[in-house]
């Protein structure tokens, strides 16, 4: 299983590093989405500095949507899919594999618009252990999720704005629990943040082991 | 609704080609609308038991000593949110119970109860913000009630439009068993999630139960009562949206039918593959 989601990853990745769709397309979305809350909320009031945390994970959570999307748009011919499943992989590995190349993705991101929110919101970053903690289970669950909501539309002529109707109900408690989590990191006080990435965590482990459970049937469809 | 399922269509050259006897077996003795005896007796019941309710909601129970007149609005509010939540369930046990038998029963439960629980998730969110409104002075409040059921409604609508837009029907069984499956322990870690989030940051809620209002006498009865209506009705509309999305894919199995007839006739071939 492991070895097929290093396969799948592998591939995606490779994809990806061709087409350069999310490094051209997806992260300068994301700093977009961060310099149009500049503008909304006007920085020179000091709420941007006090929304900073919900800002940076909102901007992830859309930019999460279109990385989703895009991982399952190169798998969307009827072809690609039979072709995966001729290959002998084995559908948890897809599942992982996938959520893996998405993880892989969004943590680039993410670490851009720290970034971004460090220049452009004035946001001095510190807690590190606690703001790594988070990034990287909120990105655990943001992938896992991601994948098995993001398979569900795979085909559809509406996939488009169905993935995130689907997507970012079911991930509201990360952007809560992650928000914060940053909130705590960011304030100085890691000890009220650490109940919540104790949250994330349980979140990325239940949706990893959601899907590898649900990925066999939701492939051996026709 | 009606839907003539025993149309003379062209006769099929070689049934044993059929692409699916049984399924076409059942639409000849399916019943040809959606209505039946135990709906029209449960319909007639539901108009005189909604009546019911509605004398002893706004003319028989008196007006809450703390509340007032608002307090009628439990009478639509309670009764909704407990069939809402019952119809979630339904749809997550009847989703589960699909991915082990995979029959179209219970992928129909499934999707219907999603359906009709959406609607009274509506009435539910709806009627709460009125009331909302009236006792609190506020039409929203950031409880983790209030936003796990509009999480809820949410993720319903995502179930419909998923369910909307798959045409394979098997497809749309496996796709939708997996989203009403999760949708019960969704609505739960966000409900928690929310739960927790306010209680970080709020001493009181304006839930609290302790000496806000008790319930008594006629107004209890008027409750309970309201709530059995709303089940009825909960019922009725789940069997009849059941039988229409039943007779929807036994219209569809026929017009694939009629279709490789014509095909068939056309080539002359008499069916031959």
């Amino acid at each position: 299983m492991l070895a097929d989601a290093w396969l799948i990853a592998a591939k995606d990745l490779r994809l990806e590093w061709r087409s350069r769709v999310t490094l051209a397309q997806i992260a300068p979305f994301a700093v977009l989405v961060l310099v149009l809350f500049g503008f909304a909320l006007d920085p020179d009031r000091g709420l941007l500095a006090a929304a900073t945390p919900g800002l940076y994970w909102v901007a992830v959570l859309f930019a999460s949507v279109l990385a989703v999307q895009r991982a399952f748009a190169v798998e969307s011919t009827e072809s690609s899919r039979d072709i995966l499943l001729l290959s002998g992989v084995v559908p948890s590995g897809v599942f992982l594999g996938k959520a893996l190349a998405i993880s892989v993705q969004l943590l680039a991101l993410e670490v851009l618009l720290l970034g971004g929110v460090a220049v452009f919101y004035g946001a001095t970053l510190r807690g590190w252990l606690l703001l790594a903690v988070t990034v990287l289970s909120a990105t655990a669950g943001i992938a896992a999720a991601g994948s098995l909501y993001g398979v569900l539309a795979t085909g559809l002529r509406v996939r488009d704005t169905l993935v995130p109707l689907l997507m970012l109900p079911v991930l509201a408690p990360v952007l809560l629990g992650a928000t914060r989590a940053f909130e705590a990191a960011l304030e100085d006080t890691p000890a009220d943040g650490w109940p919540w990435a104790g949250l994330l965590v349980l979140f990325a482990l239940a949706y990893l082991g959601a899907g590898v459970a649900a990925y066999g049937s939701l492939l051996e469809e026709t | 609704m009606t839907i003539d399922t025993n149309a003379g269509g062209p006769q099929h050259p070689e049934p044993s080609l059929r692409r699916d006897e049984a399924a076409a077996g059942d639409a000849r003795s399916a019943p040809t609308g959606t209505g039946s005896r135990f709906t029209r007796l449960l319909g007639l019941a539901l108009i005189i038991g909604g009546a019911a309710v509605a004398w002893l909601a706004f003319v028989a129970t008196p007006p809450d000593v703390v509340q007032g007149e608002s307090v009628r609005l439990l009478y639509v509010h309670v009764p909704s949110v407990s069939v809402a939540y019952m119809a979630c369930m339904l749809t997550t046990v009847a989703s589960a119970v699909w991915l082990r038998r995979r029959t179209e029963w219970w992928d129909l439960v499934a999707s219907s109860s999603a359906e009709v629980g959406a609607v009274f998730t509506a009435v539910t969110l709806l009627s709460g913000m009125v009331w909302g409104q009236a006792t609190w002075g506020t039409p929203w409040e950031w409880d983790a009630r209030l936003t796990s059921t509009l999480f809820l409604f949410l993720l319903l609508l995502g179930y419909l439009g998923l369910r909307g837009a798959t045409e394979d029907r098997t497809a749309r069984g496996r796709r939708s068993a997996i989203v009403g499956l999760l949708l019960v322990p969704n609505v739960i870690v966000v409900n928690q999630s929310v739960n927790w989030w306010r209680s970080l940051h709020q001493d009181a809620t304006l839930f609290r139960t302790d000496g806000d209002f008790r319930i008594e006498g006629l107004q209890l009865f008027t409750w309970v009562f309201a709530t059995v209506v709303a089940i009825g009705f909960f019922v009725w509309l789940l069997v009849h949206r059941f039988r229409v999305g039943w007779l929807a894919d036994r219209a569809e199995d026929r017009a694939i039918d009629e279709a490789l007839a014509v095909r068939r006739a056309e080539g002359g071939t008499g069916g031959a593959p």
